[in-house]
């Protein structure tokens, strides 16, 4: 059973398409990630999704709730954790859940259970205000507020962006855990590297889902012969690769740059290429496509080629 | 129903931890009132007054005389000539000029008549009126007198006619009085009016209502949920207002009190309710000051608080039928200073009901719930 089925869903503000014909099922319990830059549309996706916007056209059904139809039953089975704070600064810890708990008509105890895990860690400032937490603290209050009437389908717009490493990574595991306890959870981010921590994930760019798949098999979308390079003048290293009768494209990624291929050359023979346009320290090594590099090649498939 | 006594009591909280605020909704108002009431005062007092007497003659002297003992008017000195009153009145030195023309006494003497001439300085239009008033009153009465030693007639003989005023309602025309019951008003649409939209942009601004949006609160649990602290607290401050009223300014309070407080409570859920619609249709606190404050000028400059709306043209007379502050201040004047009942002002309270009725439910029209 599928507990995200959306159906060609569009929405415009004014003239800019925001999201458009978008089609995806999120089945129940699965940790989905909706990967994509800024701008990508996935605000305004998920704002649909938790019954804020009304779609222009097409339909969408959550936990078995036409988003439409039924937005106010729907509404106390998701929880919405969007990607600005937005509790209030001026109530405690204690108070903002206290409340949340409240206009949902339960209470903190009837579910404490679910949240135990992530409030033990913010509990011992609970008298504190919301606005003088830190961000990790922040965050974890949001996700709690957003527990805290034991929703069925968690919606999380970008809960890790402006978090540190440490944070982003407990978040990820705190994550882990309640989708071990049946919850489905639809988490949007525009990191690259946390779409391997999804059980699926869709790509998206410009409006549009440009893929749907495991974070394995997304990767294995890419056939190209792929190579990290890297020497002693980045910029024009960049534009002599560009212009090379081989490459299919080549972005920077990290210290190095990865290379696609048109077809499969030795890395020797990119190495006398780079030799005869008087490159020094060059460091050349084969690499497996990852996710990053299956988006920029799937955006340059459907949209104007990223390189001149 | 438990929903809007949750959202009422967040709302108390968050209000009562904003102490700037609390301490400013309080005070402010009641200061407002104090100093508005003190301060706007249309008696004309300490008008400067210059004199050029060219005819330095017993009648002439009891004139200025006359002048110099009313507490309205402060002699600056005599000016030798028209040129230098002049000058004084262009540099602000004087308000006005009392020109005393040679021969004036032997003209009253020979001819039976004589002039004066009286140069106000308009740029403030009314005060120049009260003021060339007041010396006009002054002039006639020195008339009256001279006419009576002059004319070989007694005292009781002289026929004139008498004018005794009797000014109901408001005795000695104490200007406060007046004042007074309108400012309260005022101040009520002000709080009421500007505090509950800002209040409710900010939590569009802060992203707080999008998070509520997505509770299962529905519109008239959230609106009411938002009217009901800001009704309280706007009593609370009609309540203070009241007593600097009669203990400050002693204002009497001649009708119901209770009328009143009905009146104070209707008055306060269409100010909410103005809020509440101009928080629906801005998005940023801003935008919600500029609209408010427009308004609120608009409503305060057309409702009769410092001039007759009698006296409009009939365009702003119109307009004022959607005044509340219009209704309210009519409704606060009569019952406070008249000790009118619920049936003398009963067209204001159906036209306050309508009004507020109106606000409220285009404002519950316009606030969606869907961002």
């Amino acid at each position: 059973m599928n507990a995200i089925i959306v159906d060609n869903i569009s929405k415009a503000y004014g003239n800019i398409q925001a999201v458009s014909n978008v089609s995806f099922e999120v089945r129940e319990g699965e940790l989905f990630g909706l990967i994509g830059p800024d701008g990508a549309g996935k605000t305004t996706l998920f704002k649909m999704l938790v019954t804020l916007l009304f779609p222009d056209q097409g339909r969408a059904v959550v936990n078995r709730k036409d988003i439409v139809k039924d937005f106010l039953q729907l509404r106390t089975q998701v929880g919405y954790m969007p990607g600005k704070f937005s509790l209030y600064q001026d109530l405690t810890i204690e108070e903002n859940l206290d409340f949340f708990a409240t206009v949902f008509g339960t209470s903190i105890q009837e579910n404490y259970d679910l949240i135990k895990d992530i409030y033990v860690q913010i509990e011992p400032f609970k008298t504190r205000r919301a606005g003088k937490l830190s961000g990790g603290m922040k965050q974890k209050l949001a996700l709690c507020c957003a527990l805290i009437h034991k929703p069925e389908v968690l919606f999380l717009d970008e809960p890790t962006t402006g978090v540190d490493a440490v944070s982003r990574k407990e978040f990820w595991d705190m994550l882990k855990s309640l989708k071990q306890r049946g919850l489905t959870i639809l988490v949007s981010t525009p990191y690259m590297d946390e779409a391997g921590l999804c059980d699926r994930i869709a790509l998206m760019q410009g409006g549009k889902i440009l893929a749907v798949d495991t974070p394995q098999d997304i990767t294995k979308l890419f056939q190209r012969p792929l190579f990290a390079v890297k020497a002693a003048e980045t910029f024009r290293l960049i534009q002599d690769l560009r212009n090379a009768s081989f490459t299919h494209s080549c972005y920077a990624f990290g210290e190095y740059l990865h290379l696609a291929l048109e077809h499969e050359i030795t890395s020797s023979d990119i190495e006398t290429y780079l030799a005869s346009h008087n490159h020094r320290q060059i460091d050349i090594k084969r690499v497996d496509p990852g996710i990053e590099d299956c988006f920029m090649d799937l955006i340059s498939q459907t949209s104007v080629p990223a390189q001149s | 129903m438990r929903k809007i006594l949750f959202i009422v009591e967040k709302e108390f909280k968050q209000i009562f931890r904003n102490v700037v605020l609390l301490r400013m909704m309080m005070i402010a108002p009641v200061m407002q009132l104090v100093l508005l009431s003190l301060a706007a005062n249309f008696e004309v007092k300490n008008l400067k007054i210059a004199v050029v007497d060219q005819d330095h003659s017993t009648f002439s002297r009891r004139l200025v005389s006359k002048f110099q003992y009313i507490d309205n008017f402060k002699l600056t000195g005599f000016t030798p000539s028209y040129k230098l009153a002049e000058e004084q009145l262009l540099l602000d030195k004087v308000d006005i000029v009392l020109a005393i023309p040679a021969h004036f006494e032997r003209d009253l003497y020979r001819d039976n008549r004589s002039g004066v001439q009286l140069m106000v300085n308009a740029i403030d239009g009314s005060k120049a009126g009260i003021a060339s008033g007041y010396a006009a009153t002054i002039i006639q009465d020195f008339n009256g007198d001279i006419r009576i030693e002059n004319v070989p007639m007694r005292k009781g003989e002289v026929q004139q006619v008498d004018i005794v005023n009797q000014y109901w309602y408001n005795p000695r025309l104490e200007y406060r009085t007046f004042m007074v019951p309108g400012i309260l008003f005022e101040l009520l649409l002000l709080v009421g009016g500007l505090i509950a939209a800002l209040n409710i942009v900010r939590e569009k601004e802060m992203g707080t209502m999008e998070q509520l949006n997505v509770t299962p609160i529905q519109k008239h649990e959230f609106i009411l949920g938002k009217l009901i602290p800001f009704v309280v607290i706007g009593l609370v401050q009609f309540t203070l207002g009241l007593i600097v009223a009669k203990f400050i300014f002693r204002v009497p309070m001649e009708g119901s009190l209770l009328l009143l407080y009905v009146f104070a409570l209707l008055f306060l859920i269409l100010c909410v309710g103005l809020g509440l619609l101009i928080s629906t249709i801005s998005d940023t606190m801003q935008q919600a000051m500029f609209v408010a404050f427009f308004m609120l000028v608009l409503f305060i400059l057309l409702s009769g608080l410092f001039s007759p709306t009698e006296n409009m043209p009939q365009w702003a007379q119109w307009l004022d039928t959607i005044n509340p502050l219009k209704y309210i201040i009519e409704v606060a004047r009569n019952t406070m200073l008249k000790g009118s009942t619920f049936a003398d002002v009963r067209s204001h309270f159906f036209a306050l009901l309508a009004i507020a009725l109106a606000i409220n439910g285009l404002a519950i029209w316009r606030y969606r719930k869907t961002v």
